[in-house]
């Protein structure tokens, strides 16, 4: 973790609690250390002030203040005529007993759920899978890998209009692969199979991520393990069971936290193949076009928008939460 | 199987693998190559071979790969005026409240973007930064300055401290350590930075598409694209070609500067 000033200063260098001897000595050394730590760190309070103020203006503005007024635009009343005369009465939660009450609103968050769940599943085993491929080097093997993070890395609207495209019913190269199987095509983007197509490209484009992040937790495992456990005869496929996938637990965890707070938020990928119509709204889209028009909804609704966001917001803090607490624990372990 | 069998073995695997992985680039690639009227014929390879896409695209297309150039850019620059400072600060200086800043940047990369994007519209309706290129770099760089901020702080309490304790006796300001020392150390964890930012204001759709709807030629090139797939005609030779085209910086950085890729990429996310 990090090292830092605060936490380094206590009691003079070399002098660690368990080599005091006496309760009274340990006192003395701790105020000792207190006077020590404000002694060295007083004059850098201002320095610290003023070199993090930026920063704290930043985080204000950029950051505390969008958020407060999409909150504060959730709890009124807003529409397109609110931008020329200014009046946005204020209504509590009226807005939102309406959003969660509408029809679209559930199979929505069905859609979310199925979005989110599918491309996870896939999205890490399949990580796992290539991370696991790769972790002994092999020829060219680092090449290989690089390559596996290109389409992490270019826009997603490049890989969003050439997936729309390969999945194209009448000419696009996945029908024509299905073809040489015997099978009929399949209407992709229509709006009973659009959640799957959006889940698919979305799964290529979270497998980077979920090697990257599991390769580089399983070069922390050490490789005596593997070589004690083929001595004891078990095979690769033992060894996975009992040696990798145990010790990658936490890095798992975290990648598995991260992956469902950034597939939540996604918007582009859908709203680029599909502009988020039929079942591949997802509560992040349907804010979006509620808010930003075409796509599902014609009449911009900023209100209810904003409504859809803070619901996201919540379930994004919250995750938030729970990655923080599962890094102290893993901390605290380590 | 011998050991050298076995290696030969895994490398085509993974070669098919990186293949299937990649196809839909290289149909990206293929597409833009290929004669109008034989693209639905879906040829594995460009057969009826053309440039003329990339002809007609290029012209177009060029101011707005010029905006996307400027508002990267700019986005770099913000980042890292904002970012530097304050990770010199968080790591080696005392802050109060460090401890609540650095947990607002765990949380400030969970905020969905179009939470974000719906509140800088309103903000930014009123102070008339709506299509602009500072309201769009401003916007862009809230992408990456959570990150940048922990991946210098990362880095920053790891140099030794009596390099700095030295030139604090030599009587250096902590403005004048912070320029001649910290900074020339931490000097790959800038190239990282800039890397991930300019490619993160470069990719950017979100934003460009709600804040700067408006703005014409103004436009990144996420936008020239956006404007095909929205045109009815179906033009997927250009569409492709220009897709290509708004790739081109980030395989660029790739080839020249994997090693901070490599080193941004799994930074913030797991910790050694």
């Amino acid at each position: 973790m990090r090292g830092t000033m605060d936490e380094q200063a206590p009691g003079p260098a070399g002098l660690s609690p368990a080599a005091v001897s006496g309760p009274g000595d340990q006192r003395r050394a701790a105020a000792v250390g207190v006077v020590e730590a404000v002694r060295r760190v007083r004059p850098g309070t201002w320095a610290g002030l003023g070199f993090a103020l930026p920063l704290v203006v930043y985080l204000a503005l950029f950051y505390a203040y969008p958020l407060y007024e999409n909150v504060s635009m959730s709890l009124h009343r807003f529409t397109r005529a609110t931008y020329v005369t200014g009046q946005a009465p204020y209504v509590g939660g009226q807005v939102y007993d309406e959003v969660v009450g509408s029809p679209p609103f559930w199979p929505t968050v069905g859609h979310t759920a199925t979005f989110v769940v599918v491309s996870l599943v896939f999205q890490y085993s399949i990580g796992l899978a290539l991370a696991v491929f790769f972790q002994r080097s092999f020829p060219i093997s680092g090449v290989l890998r690089g390559l596996f993070l290109v389409p992490w890395l270019l826009p997603i609207i490049v890989s969003g209009t050439t997936w729309q495209w390969m999945m194209d019913a009448d000419s696009g190269v996945l029908n024509k692969l299905l073809g040489l199987f015997g099978s009929d095509g399949v209407w992709w983007l229509n709006n009973d199979n659009s959640l799957w197509a959006v889940i698919i490209a979305n799964i290529w484009l979270g497998i980077p991520f979920n090697l990257v992040i599991l390769y580089s937790g399983l070069q922390n495992i050490s490789g005596e393990l593997y070589e004690a456990a083929a001595i004891d005869g078990a095979g690769p496929w033992r060894q996975f069971w009992s040696i990798t996938f145990p010790l990658l637990r936490p890095v798992s965890a975290v990648t598995l936290l991260l992956g469902f707070v950034y597939t939540l938020k996604v918007v582009d990928i859908i709203w680029i193949m599909t502009t988020g119509t039929g079942k591949s709204q997802t509560l992040a889209t349907w804010a979006y076009s509620m808010a930003f028009g075409k796509g599902a909804s014609a009449v911009i609704k900023y209100s209810e928008a904003s409504v859809v966001g803070s619901i996201l917001l919540l379930v994004a803090l919250a995750m938030g939460f729970v990655y923080l607490a599962v890094q102290r624990r893993q901390g605290v372990l380590r | 199987m011998r050991p050298g069998q076995r290696q030969w073995w895994k490398t085509s695997l993974g070669v098919v693998l990186t293949g299937v992985m990649l196809f839909p680039l290289y149909w990206m690639v293929n597409v833009s190559l290929t004669r109008r009227e034989a693209i639905r014929s879906g040829d594995l390879y460009p057969r009826a071979f053309t440039l003329d896409h990339y002809r007609t695209v290029l012209g177009d297309q060029l101011p707005y790969l010029r905006t996307s150039l400027v508002v990267a850019l700019g986005t770099v620059v913000v980042t890292l005026l904002i970012s530097a400072p304050a990770a010199y600060a968080l790591s080696r200086l005392l802050v109060p409240g460090r401890r609540v800043i650095n947990f607002l940047l765990i949380v400030a990369q969970m905020v969905p973007a179009v939470v974000m994007a719906l509140g800088f519209y309103t903000v930014y309706s009123d102070l008339g930064l709506l299509d602009t290129l500072p309201g769009l770099v401003l916007a862009d760089s809230t992408l990456a300055v959570p990150f940048a901020v922990m991946l210098f702080s990362a880095f920053m309490s790891s140099i030794p401290e009596d390099i700095l304790q030295a030139a604090q006796i030599d009587g250096a300001s902590y403005w004048r350590t912070f320029i001649s020392i910290v900074m020339p150390i931490a000097r790959n964890s800038a190239v990282t930075v800039g890397l991930f930012s300019f490619l993160w204001a470069w990719s950017d759709f979100l934003f460009a598409s709600t804040l700067d709807r408006e703005g014409g030629k103004l436009r990144p090139i996420t936008m020239g694209l956006y404007d095909y797939i929205g045109s009815q005609n179906q033009e997927w030779g250009e569409l492709m070609a220009t897709a290509v085209l708004a790739s081109v910086p980030t395989a660029i950085l790739l080839v020249v500067a994997q090693k901070y890729v490599a080193a941004g990429l799994t930074a913030g996310a797991v910790k050694d």
